[in-house]
């Protein structure tokens, strides 16, 4: 598993990057998109929309199954990545560029795991 | 193959015959509302078109072709004399709206049949409005509400749903306007007693529950179950999409079940698949039947009537009265089982799912190795790290022995899920080749598992494209021009 460094995660199989004070962006990892398997629609919430944490922000499908994506902050969204939702096999093509949602004026927030203890937890979920 | 569309000839064959009698001035329709050009129908004739429909037939597979254990659907033979009963001209000519006193014998029917399932269900009242399973749930579920609201109770917005259930149950609490809580299984696959007292409080309008459980698995602790959602003030749901293993041996109105739907044209032996139609009554215990929607019939005065007449009630849910001929084939199912074959088939269903189960066993992990019910769940996670192959392949590999693959990726809380429901209504015989079928598969996935990737190889369709199934449906034809 590539897991970037510079990257936290949840236990739900989010990634977060923290890209200024107060302000992350969301997506799934790539375990996520693997155990997934082909992705066919996104929801996303809207920008302007509250996320609240552990609940959910939007949901993928894939030819499996419906997942709900779990927010692992308090915010408010600012940027949603509408690409994605042409093409949500970008996801899937590569799961650290594909983010999904950026939110800013956080007020609560999970504890998030680095990506080595991130590895970890998905070895006990295997 | 090549659709109607396609095979159209250039030319459209003389089916009719000339006309032969003296044309009318027809006044046209005002131009704005005709069509601009006329409609491109495929002009065939009746010998090509039942053509079609053969070739068309032949690229399906049915319950009447082969083994079809598709998990949670009960895909049991559908007996040929409910058809012949429910062909009969009596319950064929009538018309929904003709006078009550003219169709006494079809609301006895009616009667009968919800009279014989509120006994196996040991519900009070039953109304069979809804069309189909979700339906049913949907009804269900307006009815506690319903409920609740006439209590003066207005806090109960949330309807819990363990995270093995059926994805219908989720998707109809929303529709009728609830927040789902999703409450997680314990090791053992059933409800996790501690965690389900953690979401009961004074917001819980119900539970909704199906047992046996989608593992296959009857909930062990279900009077405890139905105690703590009880005492929280809440209602207790029977998702009835599992009632073929008990059915005439215990009852969910026995194990604290206020309200219950039942899939008519999956236990009691109708045809399903393929859009329908189907019937999802709704039976509920007294305190519940005020809310049944309405007409409902009712005996008054000798005779059978439909009563509108129920201020209580949720409404109508559905025109008329139901799919009807789907409840005369069920009670024509019932009355020739009987008082002793219903539970002989239950336990039946039971037997063949355990002979099946122990069959497979050697050659894959059953997620939940327990006796099981009707159903039971290969996890084949292990069989994917070690080969490659998954679900998906194996189930694609029964394609080409001429089986309808189990039921895939469900439940969800078991990686690489194939769900078994062999049903009551197969032989040994068969069992013992879907065992051998399944342990040569196995073998394949270790020697060759190339060859499992690329199946179905024998069949009219191969590997359809999921993804761009539903990524880029195509639904209808498109002409070229």
């Amino acid at each position: 598993m590539n897991n970037p460094a510079n990257l936290s995660y949840t236990k739900s199989h989010e990634w977060l990057e923290e890209l200024e004070d107060d302000v992350v962006r969301i997506g799934l990892t790539d375990f996520a998109q693997d155990s997934l398997g082909d992705l066919v629609f996104v929801n996303l919430p809207q920008v302007g929309d509250e996320v609240v944490v552990g609940e959910a922000l939007g949901d993928v499908e894939s030819v499996k199954a419906v997942s709900d994506i779990y927010s692992p902050v308090t915010g408010v969204v600012r940027a949603v990545n509408e690409d994605l939702l042409d093409a949500p096999e970008a996801i899937n093509e590569n799961p650290y560029e594909a983010w999904l949602v950026e939110v800013d004026n956080i007020t609560d927030r999970e504890e998030t795991l680095s990506a080595e203890a991130y590895e970890t937890h998905c070895q006990t979920e295997e | 193959m090549k659709l109607l569309f396609e095979q159209c000839p250039s030319q459209s064959p003389q089916v009719l015959p000339p006309c032969d009698i003296p044309q009318q001035e027809v006044i046209p329709l005002p131009a704005q509302l005709g069509r601009k050009n006329p409609p491109r129908l495929p002009q065939m004739s009746e010998s090509e078109v039942a053509r079609h429909y053969t070739a068309l037939a032949q690229q399906v597979f049915g319950v009447g072709s082969g083994f079809y254990p598709l998990g949670s659907c009960t895909m049991k033979y559908n007996p040929k004399i409910n058809e012949q009963v429910a062909a009969l001209p009596g319950f064929t000519g009538i018309h929904p709206l003709q006078p009550e006193e003219t169709m006494q014998g079809c609301l006895e029917v009616l009667a009968l049949a919800e009279q014989y399932l509120c006994e196996i269900t040991g519900m009070d009242a039953m109304s069979f409005q809804p069309a189909a399973g979700a339906h049913g749930e949907y009804t269900g579920l307006l009815l506690i509400r319903a409920y609740h609201l006439a209590r003066g109770d207005h806090k109960r917005t949330n309807i819990i749903v363990p995270d093995s259930a059926h994805g219908t149950n989720p998707a109809s609490a929303v529709m009728a306007g609830f927040q789902v809580i999703n409450v997680a299984s314990g090791p053992d696959g059933c409800v996790d007693l501690e965690k389900l007292q953690a979401v009961c409080d004074e917001n819980t309008a119900g539970l909704m529950l199906t047992n046996p459980n989608t593992l296959g698995l009857f909930e062990k602790d279900m009077t405890a179950i139905a105690e703590i959602v009880h005492e929280a003030g809440g209602l207790v749901y029977y998702d009835g999409a599992n009632l073929n293993p008990i059915m005439g041996v215990i009852r969910p109105g026995d194990m604290g079940f206020d309200v219950i739907h039942l899939n008519l044209h999956k236990t009691f032996s109708t045809p399903h698949g393929g859009g329908g139609p189907g019937s999802g009554p709704v039976g509920c215990k007294e305190f519940l039947a005020p809310f049944l929607p309405v007409p409902y019939p009712v005996s008054r005065e000798g005779s059978l009537v439909l009563d509108g007449e129920r201020p209580q009630s949720v409404g109508k849910v559905r025109s008329f009265y139901g799919n009807f001929l789907v409840v005369v084939k069920t009670l024509c199912y019932l009355l020739r089982l009987g008082a002793q074959g219903i539970p002989e088939a239950a336990k039946h269903a039971v037997l063949n799912a355990n002979y099946l189960k122990q069959g497979v066993a050697k050659d894959y992990d059953v997620a939940i190795d327990m006796p099981c019910m009707h159903e039971f769940v290969l996890g084949l996670g292990d069989l994917k790290k070690e080969t490659g192959v998954s679900a998906m392949d194996v189930a694609k590999a029964m394609l080409d022995h001429g089986m309808h693959p189990p039921t895939m990726y469900f439940p969800l809380i078991v990686p690489e899920a194939l769900m078994f429901e062999p049903t009551e209504t197969e032989t040994k015989e068969t069992l013992d080749e879907a065992i051998r079928v399944l342990a040569e598969i196995r073998k394949t996935a270790s020697e060759n598992p190339e060859v499992l990737h690329g199946a179905p190889h024998h069949t009219a369709v191969r590997r359809p494209d999921e993804v761009q199934a539903a990524r880029h449906p195509v639904l209808r034809y498109r002409w070229e021009d």
